[in-house]
């Protein structure tokens, strides 16, 4: 039954499912481009929703089972929409023995969420990252995608004070 | 593309480049672009154009120059001269003063000696290029001899005399495991398929490492081309390379590399008017440790879950879509070129007897010189953290260097004689791994170091086998009482007693090393696990009962 189903037609009007669809020829529609386009609906959408899930599995044919599968393997994947601004500790060792778990201490404690979450009034996600690489400049932080080394405590709090009281 | 358009390209292209009698190198790689280089190089932009000596005065980004703590790193050179120098820590603002200098005396506040170990006791190979040329030109590449040896591969050699080429250079697979690379590309070359892969695993997944990130992002072409001469050698003629989505830069440059390696014939149909056709695709990963394994990022590849499977049959029987398939690492690749331009017996007189060559290292945590150096296999340890590290900053004293990542260990002082090749780290319960070389002074607790490792390996763990699956969590229970001064002598049999059954009875590489950092901190710093369960005491001061956020970060 299955192979038969035509293609199934985007959630809605929005225009970055486009984007998706793209990846979705790209990959001749295959099976195999799953984790191609789980990336391309992240990158348009911020976050794979229920909605997105099925729309993928369909157009691939891969049961959804399979692809709630992948998108929760992965850590890079979320199913929840992020805050209006991201700040990711980097956890890696060299973050660590440099400090990292005191960063995360205090911002959890300013912020009152732990990695993961994001504040009540959607302003700030809280992630931590396994290894950005940047282990020169440990510790690291990335805030809205722009790393930043050497952080120490007192520049995390001011710099979400920022973000928080904006 | 012929052998003769090549030249060409490097011809006009060094001819271009002889134009300028000025020039300044921006490094434009992760970690100084993470301090701002960017502005630097426009503000240099912006000042020569005002000055109006575009045409003899070259502001260039290049890759990485290795000492990433003191970003970001600027290098200029005069052609008249032959004056070099590099500067360090370089904001906007220099510009006007660093341009002035190049007509007399270098700017001295900024000033980076090079004159010091952590430059002089490098060898460069797979660097040779990082810091040099722009890696987002394919003619710069190219002027830098690039794609040469592919040439020579592709009109001069059999896949037989490539394949004996790197077996007489005595490579080993430099994600970690060190796997003789001729012997792994010669199973591959004889298994038969319809259809065989290359793929290059860019999963650098270890915490505290970060040269593939280095390497792609300051010589993507130079993987390409290492991959190239693979296909060539075992009779592939598709390619992925799987990089972390983490790694956005990365991401970036190889798809402009592979663009401009299309465009100008180096990969597509019929490489150089022969029966040789390649294609690179990328495939981003998704932020999975176990993807580093090779079943689990050939799963990946495919669109599935990345979980390891049971081998044999090995990827280069079975691998991609159930074809032979060729898995080696970043660096490995990015070692192919100079081996067959320079022949197998020129890399084998480097390193030791049985570790070959240089590796690089990515030097981190409590030492001096933190950045990305590539030295002959052999060196010592001591040579490493004091010499080329600049030793423990703050007067404070070395206690352990880790290496390998999450499966791997930690290495005490009485160690610090041995040379660094993969026998002798094995041997002191460590692995070479991918290249991270964390080092630790008195501050950092190996318990609670022990524990932050198990912790990773126990949240990336797939699933799929239970030792891993619950071994990891147990052991973390057992290393977290510890750390609370709950433990007992019983936990410490338990945790030697897992230590073994998961070595032994894991599916896959994350789960059957997961217990090394554990194993090597219980043999070298035996009194730390002791004070913490006897004395309810932490020597270093990390564990128990201060509060972790009252200590403010060094």
């Amino acid at each position: 039954m299955h192979s038969y189903v035509a293609k199934p037609t985007a959630p809605n009007q929005d225009k970055r499912w486009k984007l998706v669809d793209a990846t979705i020829r790209r990959q001749g529609g295959q099976a195999r481009g799953l984790i191609e386009t789980l990336h391309t609906v992240q990158e348009a959408f911020g976050y794979l929703d229920e909605q997105a899930l099925r729309y993928v599995a369909m157009s691939l044919r891969v049961p959804l089972s399979r692809a709630y599968g992948v998108a929760t393997f992965y850590h890079f994947f979320t199913l929840k929409p992020a805050g209006e601004h991201t700040c990711v500790i980097c956890m890696g060792t060299a973050c660590y023995i440099k400090g990292a778990p005191q960063l995360l201490d205090a911002v959890q404690r300013d912020l009152g969420i732990v990695p993961g979450e994001t504040t009540p009034d959607k302003k700030v996600s809280l992630l931590t990252a396994r290894c950005l690489g940047s282990c020169g400049l440990a510790p690291a932080v990335v805030y809205d995608q722009e790393v930043s080394g050497k952080v120490v405590t007192s520049a995390i709090r001011e710099h979400l004070k920022k973000w928080t009281h904006a | 593309m012929t052998p003769e358009e090549l030249d060409q390209i490097a011809e006009s292209e060094r001819e271009e480049q002889s134009r300028f009698t000025e020039r300044v190198h921006v490094c434009v790689a992760a970690g100084c672009l993470s301090c701002q280089s960017q502005s630097v190089k426009d503000s240099l932009d912006q000042e020569v154009a005002r000055r109006g000596a575009k045409d003899h005065c070259q502001i260039k980004g290049v890759g990485c120059m290795g000492l990433c703590s003191e970003g970001p790193l600027v290098s200029t050179n005069v052609a008249s001269t032959g004056a070099g120098v590099l500067y360090k820590k370089v904001e906007a603002a220099d510009s006007p003063a660093i341009l002035d200098s190049l007509a007399g005396n270098p700017v001295e506040r900024l000033i980076c000696r090079t004159d010091v170990p952590f430059f002089q006791r490098q060898k460069k190979i797979v660097l040779e290029n990082s810091g040099v040329i722009d890696p987002e030109r394919v003619e710069d590449y190219i002027a830098a001899n690039g794609y040469t040896a592919l040439i020579k591969v592709l009109t001069e050699m059999s896949p037989r005399e490539v394949i004996d080429e790197v077996t007489r250079s005595g490579l080993r697979g430099r994600g970690g495991a060190g796997y003789p690379t001729g012997l792994k590309w010669s199973t591959v070359s004889k298994s038969v398929g319809t259809q065989k892969y290359v793929v290059c695993n860019a999963d650098e997944g270890d915490p505290g490492a970060f040269m593939d990130r280095s390497v792609l992002e300051s010589d993507p072409h130079r993987v390409l081309e290492g991959m190239l001469i693979a296909g060539y050698a075992v009779g592939a003629s598709e390619a992925y390379i799987y990089v972390r989505a983490e790694y956005p830069l990365a991401i970036k440059r190889l798809r402009n590399a592979i663009r401009q390696a299309e465009r100008v014939g180096l990969l597509g149909s019929n490489i150089c008017g022969t029966r040789f056709s390649f294609r690179i695709d990328l495939r981003l990963g998704a932020g999975a440790f176990v993807c580093g394994e090779e079943t689990a990022l050939i799963a990946s590849v495919e669109g599935k879950r990345g979980m390891p499977r049971p081998r044999p049959p090995y990827p280069a029987m079975e691998g991609l879509f159930g074809q032979p398939t060729l898995i080696n690492n970043v660096e490995t690749y990015a070692n192919i070129a100079p081996i067959i331009r320079n022949g197998g017996g020129w890399y084998a007189q480097i390193g030791t007897e049985k570790s070959k060559g240089t590796k690089v290292f990515a030097l981190a945590g409590r030492v001096e010189n933190t950045g990305l150096v590539e030295v002959p296999m052999g060196i010592s340890l001591r040579e490493m953290v004091f010499e080329i590290g600049g030793g423990i900053p703050e007067g404070r004293k070395f206690k352990a260097v880790q290496t390998g990542g999450p499966s791997g260990g930690c290495l005490p002082s009485e160690c610090l004689d041995m040379p660094v090749d993969y026998e002798s780290l094995a041997k002191a319960g460590s692995i070479m791994g991918s290249g991270g070389m964390i080092v630790m002074d008195e501050s950092s607790c190996m318990v609670d170091v022990a524990k932050f490792f198990m912790d990773f390996c126990m949240t990336e763990s797939c699933g799929k086998c239970i030792p891993c699956r619950v071994g990891t969590y147990q052991m973390h229970r057992i290393l977290t009482a510890i750390g609370n001064m709950t433990a007992t002598e019983q936990d410490m049999k338990v945790l030697a007693e897992l230590c073994d059954l998961l070595k032994h009875t894991s599916l896959c590489g994350l789960g059957q090393s997961a217990p090394n950092p554990v194993v090597s901190t219980l043999k070298s710093f035996a009194d730390e696990y002791r004070a913490h369960i006897e004395e309810h005491r932490c020597p270093a001061g990390v564990c128990g009962a201060q509060p972790a956020a009252e200590r403010e970060t060094a």
